[in-house]
């Protein structure tokens, strides 16, 4: 019987001929990913080797990267506390893929992956992040897990007993009319499966819209699979893979694809035609309350939010800058733009994007997580509205339990910045 | 048998049970204090220790969706109490299992805060209403580590054994 790709990783990565849908695998661990939250994963690990008389060291520190983006510079003694602890735990333990709070090589996790061509296609990547799952853009099968799993990766080097996932197949077609793009598939798709519909499953996209997709599209849509619940997103590796790698993460080595056999088994096949999709938005405060934009325009917004490992690329920021280019923020609206990461931000500066932003009004800031998750610069006022590009709208997210939050793509949230309203881009 | 303390929504995330903005705040011992921080008279009562131990939290479907925040396992271990929910999302479930909370999936579970219940190997019994409700069993793949009594001792004896 066939396998889908998911099936071939863990096969692959197990030692195994095959697997089946339910299998309890040992996965060989390729990538392991964390954050600030590496100073929690420390703490568990050096509890795993306790009363052991064994040498706590991690089992590959080449297979360890550790990005810090989530409050970035430090927001708090406790965070810098934390950020020391780390960099001492990364000299110790020779770990190489360390990314520190630099305007160079910095950026978030999610962004920094890819673009140093630490992921490649047929990948076990694990990564103590829910959004994780925005790396199987790449072909590889990425997933979040929490910390203390994350130490029993860096103890044994294997993910233990994962039980192998069902397969949903996402099979999109068509061409985006303008204004509309990866963004508004991802969020319409979570409507329809609403946020818990992909529990413990995966999402492969196939179908020709997401072959033309570029890599930075493919990792928005994957980024946001969990918001459905999927234990991962995957777009099988192809030509556009190997291109992303070559050209824009400097790989030189050879980057093989695993792709799905023909009859591999599905528990679900979604098919999407993308020709007439309008502008979806998710309204608060769950990820799956979406509505296509007409529905809600007009909503008075106090924040724009460009930016994120979910909208904070270099396309979008080209798409956002275009729209907002010699106009002004609204008066009574603030905008909040943050790339996704420091090579993101010199190239826009480089186009001239930053300029546009600025000249706007729009204020530019470093490259983070900061203010989706509400935990660094850009929380809200009580009862205030923000339009965000970022991924989840849950309540207090943006740091504020009265606040509400509108999730959207990158033109539409550069459409509204204008007007100080949620603006369909097709009209403005 | 024990009381329900609270009975929640559907798609409670780690958002409403550990804020983002404590993430930086990290060790099981300090964790407990910002349990379900915004709900601020449940956040009051849990730091009162209103409430004996193995009291119940009732959740609907997709408990614990979004973040992979493992504190949002250890603040509510620590306050030793249990969940039962209709749906568990998975990276929360793998959390509890690994950290040793307590957590009950049961696909039909009616409640409210008040009830006692009684959670048996296969049911849960609703003592306030005469209902039984049957619950499914955690993933088999997560036996070893909950027979090890977390994924910290469980780990350790792989480690061991591999020498």
């Amino acid at each position: 019987m066939g396998m889908t790709v998911v099936e071939k990783i863990l096969a692959r990565a197990a030692g195994l001929p095959a697997v089946k849908v339910g299998d309890v695998v040992e996965p060989q661990v390729d990538l392991a990913m964390s954050h600030e939250n590496a100073a929690l994963v420390i703490n568990q690990f050096q509890e795993v080797f306790q009363g052991t008389g064994i040498e706590p060291k991690v089992w590959d520190p080449s297979r360890i990267a550790i990005i810090f983006d989530h409050r970035v510079p430090a927001e708090s003694p406790k965070t810098a506390t934390n950020h020391k602890k780390i960099r001492g735990f990364v000299a110790a333990n020779g770990i190489t893929k360390f990314h520190d709070v630099r305007g160079d090589v910095g950026g978030i996790c999610h962004q920094i992956l890819p673009e140093y061509g630490y992921v490649r296609p047929g990948f076990v990547v694990v990564g103590t992040d829910s959004h994780t799952t925005s790396h199987g853009a790449l072909g590889a099968f990425s997933f979040g897990i929490g910390a203390t799993e994350m130490a029993s990766a860096w103890s044994l080097g294997i993910a233990v007993n994962i039980e192998v996932p069902a397969t949903i197949k996402v099979v999109v077609e068509g061409d985006f009319p303008p204004m509309v793009g990866p963004k508004d598939l991802i969020l319409h798709l979570i409507g329809k499966l609403t946020a818990q519909g992909a529990n413990y499953k995966v999402l492969e996209f196939h179908g020709g819209t997401i072959r033309r997709m570029s890599t930075s599209g493919r990792i928005a849509i994957c980024n946001m699979s969990v918001e459905a619940g999927a234990t991962s997103g995957i777009v099988p590796g192809d030509e556009e893979t190997v291109r992303y790698l070559r050209e824009e993460a400097g790989v030189t080595d050879a980057v093989p694809c695993v792709t799905p056999d023909a009859d591999a088994t599905y528990v679900q096949t979604v098919e999407i035609d993308v020709s007439h999709l309008e502008p979806q938005i998710a309204c608060p405060h769950m990820v799956d309350n979406v509505k296509p934009i007409g529905q809600v325009l007009g909503t008075k917004v106090q924040q724009i939010v460009i930016g994120s490992c979910t909208n904070g690329r270099l396309d979008d920021l080209a798409d956002a800058a275009a729209i907002l280019r010699g106009k002004k923020v609204a008066q009574g609206t603030r905008m909040l733009v943050f790339p996704a990461s420091s090579k993101i931000f010199a190239k826009a500066l480089d186009l001239g994007y930053i300029h546009d932003f600025m000249k706007a009004g729009a204020v530019v800031m470093n490259s983070g997580c900061g203010p989706c998750l509400g935990v660094h610069e850009g929380a809200l006022g009580d009862h205030e509205v923000a339009l965000s590009t970022t991924n989840r709208n849950f309540k207090g997210r943006m740091g504020n339990p009265t606040g509400e939050v509108y999730l959207c793509s990158p033109v539409v949230a550069a459409a509204s910045a204008i007007t100080g309203v949620i603006t369909d881009p097709r009209k403005g | 048998m024990a009381k329900v303390i609270i009975k929640l929504e559907n798609d409670i995330s780690t958002d409403d049970i550990y804020p983002g903005r404590f993430m930086a705040t990290v060790l099981p011992s300090e964790t407990p204090q910002f349990a379900f921080f915004d709900r601020t008279e449940f956040n009051a009562q849990l730091k009162a220790k209103a409430f004996p131990a193995g009291s119940i939290i009732v959740g609907g479907e997709n408990f614990g969706c979004g973040s992979s925040r493992e504190q949002a396992c250890s603040t509510l271990k620590g306050h030793e109490v249990a969940v039962v929910a209709r749906s568990i999302s998975r990276i929360f479930l793998q959390n509890a299992i690994n950290l040793g909370l307590q957590v009950v999936l049961c696909p039909g579970i009616e409640a409210s805060e008040g009830d006692d219940l009684e959670i048996t190997a296969t049911q849960v019994l609703n003592r306030a209403t005469g209902q039984a409700y049957d619950l499914v069993q955690l993933p088999a793949a997560r036996k070893g580590i909950m027979d090890a009594g977390g994924l910290i001792p469980y780990t350790r004896a792989r480690l061991m054994a591999k020498g």
